[in-house]
């Protein structure tokens, strides 16, 4: 990058008061933010309310070189606020949040987001923050440059206000720059003078591209089509006084820009809520268990509808989508949009067996097996997890749809009695995408779903991307196995063939699934069991820290009260999730020790373990009479064989676990293995007796 | 004497930080929000626990209205509440406070009451002795600063 070896020097500079604009409605994580970036020497702003952060962006639009924003706030949306900056200022903007569900990073990814920070944010991470800024303006140079040089105006206008902001690499600069080849006017004492310098940048006024504005942009542009859409038709559409062709020019690139950016991920997510169509939002909002939980809220607002563009993809498919990137390895045309109308007919059928894959494959070019979201409704259990099958593949490009006859054991079908729409469904849809990480993770959501007690929430998380091949299969197992809780792990067998993409499916249904934590364990358990274990370990890594959480719940639900802290903290509580998590973890424990290091994830279970330290064996753990339980136990012995003799020293795994936490954790831990112990082989015998 | 006594006050601090290490009840963030603390921001640390203090009592007695409203229990409203007391315990390092909300939020979202209830009864449990025992810091820090303060002038 020979524009960074120029501003090198300068660069030691720039993040040196680079100036931010923090927003976060919580006082405490804004203070500790702004101390943060104070340190970093940053130049800060904070404010509580997005409103306040919109209105002071307006105001002066080179005031601010990038902004941080919390997602969850309680005046605006944090999404609807990164849009807006993205659209109207065209700032580098940075969410923030306490949760890290990977639907939510895949929002705020697609709606334009540089970067996804996870509360509480540390100063190592806050000390690269500056690099999104210099990514940006190098990237609007570079297509300024390409585009052939429409105008030079061309970022001059409103959007590209911000970047002159930065390091001296302002659009006008950069436009002057990239004009004269020389970069080197960036620089941030240059800046104001490059603006007064360069003639050909001069002060045009600004055009904000309000959401009206950049509404009438797109109509126009659709009306003549995205390939025919030239900047002087677009403004005799528009038909806005005041509009220049420059400026509609620059602006038509950007958005060209953007499309392909995310033409990938939205046609994914296009089909997705096409195919959810507007019933999308009662399954979506379902199973707030699952990610899906999560899912739905997105797919609520089924954003892709809206005139702005980067609401484009709804979001709620793109929570579900595990890898955009990777879908977006055929961006779909335009055309991509046209297979909204097609999953109408999946939703609703999604209770039934009925697959249409062949239809919606075909149209989707089984290419990737995009999220298929399944959206059934098991009778048996809660509606909540109704996700829509979908057969999404996201038409990337026409490559021909998998077979649907992918040899999936039926087993797995069978196996789900009570969800037997479900598994017809899932091994339908797994055969029509066959995408390993899709597969694992449709499954990794049904067996979520399954596993929890009344569950039938299939969570049909499967962004993936064409990489699939056993992987549905085996996943398609998985999720046979899972969604009958009770079913012994035979299926795991059968199931685990392809740990790796079920890795990267576990590991994302593992952020996913808030709620589902067991189940999650329970697939991870099972895909354990498969060469491939390191992978699944990771997820199941992350399952278990989910699985933390997911006990510390289960043992609040049943019984807590029997376990009324005494002297000592609630640690009475936490141990018997301590408990609860021990056989999980020693699973894990064994394929830990062959595995690399989970050890951020294995770290969380283990400060979960810490909480518990005190010997207190709680009989709770026994009451546990969900299934979910037993479930779990189940699959994790059934899973894992060899494992299960492996449950007693709780201690291996412990010294597994990296971190200094760790050794705490182990000596605490060897006063609890006896009781672990004894509670494991209760759970045994407990698990045994219902799941079998 | 003054000196011996600061020596002691900092070993108490030591001793009560490292406790509640161990127990889990701070992490490693805590260890950071005092390396933000310096000459510029000599009360950073109080500050921003003080901001927490206020903040997280505010949503524990929205949390504890919103469920014990039997009629109708808003748990997406107790949602939200729990994501912000989420992300303020996080960043103050407060571990176990944040674990339990994460527990919490699972039974909540699963409309589960009961589970809510007990989810919230350990919450205030883990907030109070959290409290308790930050308090207990400040007042040593305070000690510390004053037998400090005192030192000083009899040094010169």
């Amino acid at each position: 990058m020979t524009v960074e070896t120029t501003v090198d020097d300068r660069r030691s500079q720039f993040p040196v008061g680079m100036r931010v604009l923090a927003v976060d409605d919580d006082p405490t994580c804004l203070k500790v933010l702004e101390t943060l970036l104070r340190r970093c020497q940053y130049h800060v702003t904070t404010t509580s309310q997005a409103i306040m952060a919109l209105k002071m962006l307006r105001e002066n639009k080179n005031k601010f070189d990038l902004v941080i924003s919390d997602v969850h706030m309680p005046d605006m949306d944090g999404f609807k606020l990164l849009e807006l900056v993205g659209l109207e200022m065209d700032l580098p903007v940075i969410m923030l949040s306490g949760n890290g569900d990977t639907k939510l990073v895949m929002k705020g990814i697609t709606h334009g987001a540089c970067d996804y920070l996870l509360k509480p944010v540390r100063i190592e991470e806050l000390k690269n923050i500056w690099q999104h800024v210099i990514r940006r303006k190098k990237f609007d140079s570079k297509d300024c440059k390409n585009s052939g040089n429409q105008d030079k105006s061309h970022i001059g206008n409103g959007e590209g206000g911000p970047e002159s902001a930065e390091t001296g690499n302002s659009d006008q600069n950069g436009k002057l720059n990239k004009k004269r080849k020389d970069q080197d006017e960036d620089e941030d004492e240059d800046r104001d003078e490059n603006d007064n310098d360069d003639p050909s940048t001069q002060k045009k006024p600004r055009v904000v591209w309000s959401v009206e504005l950049h509404r009438k942009f797109v109509a126009a542009v659709n009306q003549l089509g995205i390939d025919k859409a030239v900047p002087k038709k677009i403004l005799d559409l528009m038909n806005v006084e005041k509009l220049t062709r420059e400026n509609v020019a620059s602006h038509l690139q950007k958005y060209r820009l953007y499309l392909k950016r995310i033409s990938c991920v939205a046609n994914q997510q296009a089909n997705m809520v096409a195919a959810l169509g507007s019933s999308d939002s009662s399954y979506l909002r379902m199973s707030s268990m699952n990610g899906l939980g999560s899912y739905t809220a997105l797919s609520g607002s089924v954003q892709f509808q809206s005139p702005a563009f980067r609401s484009f993809p709804p979001s709620g498919m793109i929570g579900r989508l595990n890898t955009p990137a990777g879908m977006g390895l055929h961006c779909l045309p335009s055309s991509g949009r046209l297979q909204l109308g097609h999953p109408q007919n999946l939703s609703n059928s999604t209770d039934q067996v009925k697959f249409h894959p062949a239809t919606v494959l075909g149209k989707h070019n089984g290419n990737m097996l995009q999220r298929m979201p399944v959206s059934f409704e098991l009778d048996q259990q809660n509606s909540k997890g109704v996700t829509h099958i979908g057969e999404f593949s996201t038409a990337i490009d026409d490559t021909p749809i998998f077979p649907l006859s992918n040899g999936l054991p039926d087993a797995k079908i069978t196996g789900n009695s009570s969800n037997s729409a479900l598994a017809v469904s899932t091994s339908s849809m797994m055969l029509g995408n066959l995408q390993d990480d899709q597969c694992g993770r449709k499954f990794g959501g049904q067996s979520s779903v399954s596993m929890t007690s009344l569950k039938s929430e299939f969570c049909s998380p499967l962004p993936d991307h064409g990489r699939c091949t056993e992987n549905w299969s085996s996943s398609a197992q998985l999720s046979g196995y899972q969604s009958n809780s009770l079913l012994s792990g035979d299926r795991f067998k059968q199931a685990s063939t392809h740990p790796s993409s079920l890795r990267d499916n576990l590991s994302v249904m593992a952020s996913q699934m808030g709620s589902n934590r067991f189940d999650v364990s329970s697939v991870t358990s099972a895909s354990t069991q498969f060469q491939d274990l390191r992978t699944d370990i990771q997820g199941q890594q992350s399952a278990i820290s989910s699985n933390a959480g997911q006990t510390i719940n289960e043992a609040l639900i049943h019984g807590w009260d029997n376990q009324k802290p005494d002297s000592t903290y609630p640690s009475n509580i936490m141990c018997s999730s301590m408990n609860s998590l021990m056989p999980v973890n020693d699973a894990m424990g064994p394929l830990e020790q062959s595995l690399d290091s989970k050890n951020s994830i294995f770290d969380r279970s283990m400060d979960f373990n810490l909480i518990g330290q005190s010997n207190y064996v709680d009989p709770l753990i026994m009451k546990h009479d969900e299934v979910e339980k037993p479930t779990m136990e189940t699959s994790l012995r059934s899973k894992q064989g060899y494992l299960l003799d492996q449950k007693r020293p709780q201690g291996s795994y412990i010294s597994n676990t990296v971190g200094s936490l760790e050794d705490l954790v182990s000596a605490m831990m060897k006063q609890e293995q006896d009781k672990a112990k004894s509670m494991e082989g209760e759970f045994d015998a407990y698990s045994l007796g219902p799941s079998m | 004497m003054l000196g011996l006594g600061a020596d002691r006050l900092r070993a108490d601090m030591n001793r009560l930080l490292a406790l509640l290490f161990h127990q889990g009840v701070l992490d490693e963030q805590f260890l950071q929000l005092q390396q933000l603390q310096d000459e510029s921001s000599p009360n950073f640390v109080s500050e921003v626990v003080n901001i927490y203090f206020h903040e997280s009592e505010k949503l524990l007695r929205n949390l504890r209205a919103l469920l014990l409203d039997t009629e109708l229990s808003d748990y997406k409203k107790m949602g939200i509440h729990l994501n912000q007391l989420m992300g303020s315990s996080s960043s103050i390092g407060a571990k176990r406070v944040r674990n339990v909300c994460v527990a919490f939020r699972a039974a909540s979202e699963q409309n589960n009451r009961a589970g809510c209830l007990r989810a919230l009864e350990l919450l205030e449990h883990e907030y109070c002795y959290l409290k308790n025992k930050l308090h207990e810091l400040f007042q040593i820090e305070q000690q510390r600063a004053l037998s400090a303060g005192i030192r000083y002038p009899m040094q010169n």
